[in-house]
């Protein structure tokens, strides 16, 4: 069970059974939808940017746990970053669950969002755990750094 | 119930299912997907390249004309096994999805037009809905659906209510991926006919469970994938009536399918050649010819009574799980479940079962419009053949009831 339990750890299941930041928003500026062609997983990521920052986050979804959890956790972290620290964020997410620093430490500045590391080992569920912040940053992606990230793809 | 199969020793024929997934015997019940080999499909392979390889059709040496005498062979024994009145009416392609594609075009483009109608079903795969799409927005043709009922089964009223003189193809499946279940096809190619309309019978889900005769069936065309009968990835087969062949034009071009070709005006070979440009898989061919004569070999109705047995086995196993949800409770059933659990999305459900060494199916099963219709994304499937066990059933209803504590 270990590698089991490391993707599937307590704080994991918690966020699937409990997403935060659930439902739409009333007064959101702008929305991106993510889905995962190959298991038919739909996420939509609703924001409220005001003076360049995320005033507001709340998403949808039906995915996995992975997908889910991670979607909450997103909502959890972003809310009151500014776009470039969003970007910054997604990036060094990014870069911790695909082979650029998979073998590193998730570092302080991720916080729960380090939970994920198990899914480095499943590498079929690393889609899971972006789809959301894809959703969002195929959207928002508005600068040049974020439009890379988002074409070189997961 | 008593069968009169040996599973044990079948067991023993495909070499793949004595796998160990991290310490634990795999249990593979993701035979919807694709099935495995026995050993007599590896080693009619391996036979062949090692001592009949050559292209065919092509060469007059001694490899050339046994490699030739292979494949001919090869598309008797898929005839017999068919029934088809004669072995020219049976076209090696890459699978399912080809053959489809190939109808599509070789028929749908030329013979149909604006404000004819296709007939499709709501639990159809993809590979049988995108072509008839394409045909559909190239010559102005439409689709039309037969819904399915709560229990899985065809709303035969309905299909009896779309069928008019516009109704020029039917096309659905022998047997569902995801439902499991068994249409009743040879009825439904009755009334077809009796309003004009030709029948394609998808039967990738059907020919690894029971027998078909494509005769009594009196369907136009019939396709199926030769990996998921036993054999290996990469050929498959369509069937077509004489005549229909005859009268269809090339699916694609190339070598192999002309009686000659000149810049100026090219013929075609007669069928089946002309629907088979270029080399084909040849050592597919001569594998599928071996999964079915090692099918051949074993009493196909008691594996079929057997397979029964044990998807009424699971079936009551699964259905005592607290928030297991079974779709497709069809009266007639090949041997697969699809399922959601309360509170565990199927994707979770295939990690965690994968950690216990069993094999299934997450997802949509590339039927999204049914997953729709049903309200839901994502299933998990478990599949099964007469290679696997009661134990084996066991072993998932353990394994889901352990998924349900931990994510309780
Ligand atoms: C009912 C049905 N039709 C078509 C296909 C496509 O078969 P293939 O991928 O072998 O072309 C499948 C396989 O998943 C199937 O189950």
């Amino acid at each position: 069970m270990s590698e089991l339990t490391e993707l599937y750890q307590e704080i994991i299941l918690d966020h699937n059974k409990y997403p935060r930041n659930y439902g739409s928003l009333v007064d959101f500026t702008a929305k991106g939808e993510g889905n995962n062609p190959l298991c038919g997983d739909e996420v939509t990521v609703y924001w409220k940017l005001g003076s360049g920052a995320i005033e507001a986050i709340s998403f949808q979804a039906r995915g996995c746990a992975i997908s889910q959890a991670s979607a909450s956790m997103m909502t959890r972290i972003l809310k009151g970053k500014s776009v470039a620290e969003a970007q910054e964020l997604f990036q060094l997410l990014r870069r911790h669950l695909t082979q650029a620093d998979g073998d590193k430490e998730f570092p302080e500045k991720l916080g729960d969002l380090a939970a994920l590391a198990g899914v480095r080992k499943y590498p079929a569920r690393i889609k899971c755990a972006t789809l959301a912040w894809h959703a969002l940053f195929d959207k928002m992606g508005g600068s040049a750094q974020g439009r890379e990230l988002l074409i070189r793809g997961d | 119930m008593t069968t009169t199969i040996d599973v044990a020793s079948i067991r023993r024929d495909f070499p793949i299912l004595h796998t160990r997934v991290g310490g634990r015997p795999l249990v593979y019940l993701d035979n919807a997907a694709t099935t495995q080999k026995p050993v007599a499909v590896l080693s009619a392979l391996e036979k062949h390249y090692k001592e009949s390889n050559a292209n065919i059709h092509r060469g007059v040496h001694y490899l050339a004309e046994r490699a030739t005498d292979a494949y001919e062979l090869a598309r008797k024994t898929v005839a017999g096994f068919l029934n088809a009145a004669r072995s020219e009416e049976i076209i090696f392609v890459r699978g399912t999805t080809e053959g489809i594609n190939l109808i599509a075009q070789s028929y749908g483009f030329p013979f149909l037009g604006e404000g004819d109608e296709i007939l499709l079903t709501t639990m159809e795969h993809h590979a049988n809905i995108v072509p008839w799409q394409l045909v559909c927005e190239r010559n102005g043709a439409k689709l039309r659906i037969i819904p399915v009922t709560d229990s899985g089964e065809l709303d035969m009223e309905a299909f009896t209510a779309l069928l008019s003189e516009r109704t020029k193809i039917v096309s659905l499946a022998h047997a569902s991926n995801a439902l499991g279940t068994v249409n009743p096809v040879k009825a439904m190619v009755d009334k077809a006919h009796a309003c004009g309309a030709i029948v394609l019978l998808d039967g990738a889900q059907a020919v690894g469970h029971f027998p078909v005769d494509v005769q009594d069936l009196d369907c136009d065309f019939y396709v199926f994938s030769g990996h998921k009968l036993f054999s290996t990835t990469g050929a498959g087969v369509v069937y077509g009536k004489y005549d229909r062949l005859q009268s269809m034009p090339p699916f694609q071009g190339g070598g192999d399918m002309i009686n000659k070709v000149t810049f100026e005006k090219t013929t075609y070979k007669r069928p089946p050649g002309r629907f088979e440009a270029g080399t084909p898989n040849i050592g597919g061919a001569v594998a599928l010819g071996a999964a079915i004569e090692y099918l051949g070999g074993l009493d196909r109705l008691a594996l079929l009574e057997y397979e029964h047995d044990l998807l009424q086995y699971a079936t009551g196993l699964l259905s005592e799980i607290e928030g297991l949800k079974i779709y497709g409770r069809a009266s007639e059933k090949v041997s697969l479940i699809s399922f959601t659990l309360e509170g565990v999305h199927p994707h979770d459900i295939a990690t965690v079962l994968d950690a216990d060494g069993i094999a299934i199916r997450a997802g949509h099963h590339c039927t999204q419009p049914l997953h729709r219709h049903y309200g839901i994304s994502a299933t998990a499937r478990a599949s099964f053949a007469y290679y696997n066990t009661r134990e084996e059933a066991e072993k998932l209803t353990a394994s889901l009831k352990k998924i349900k504590l931990l994510f309780g």
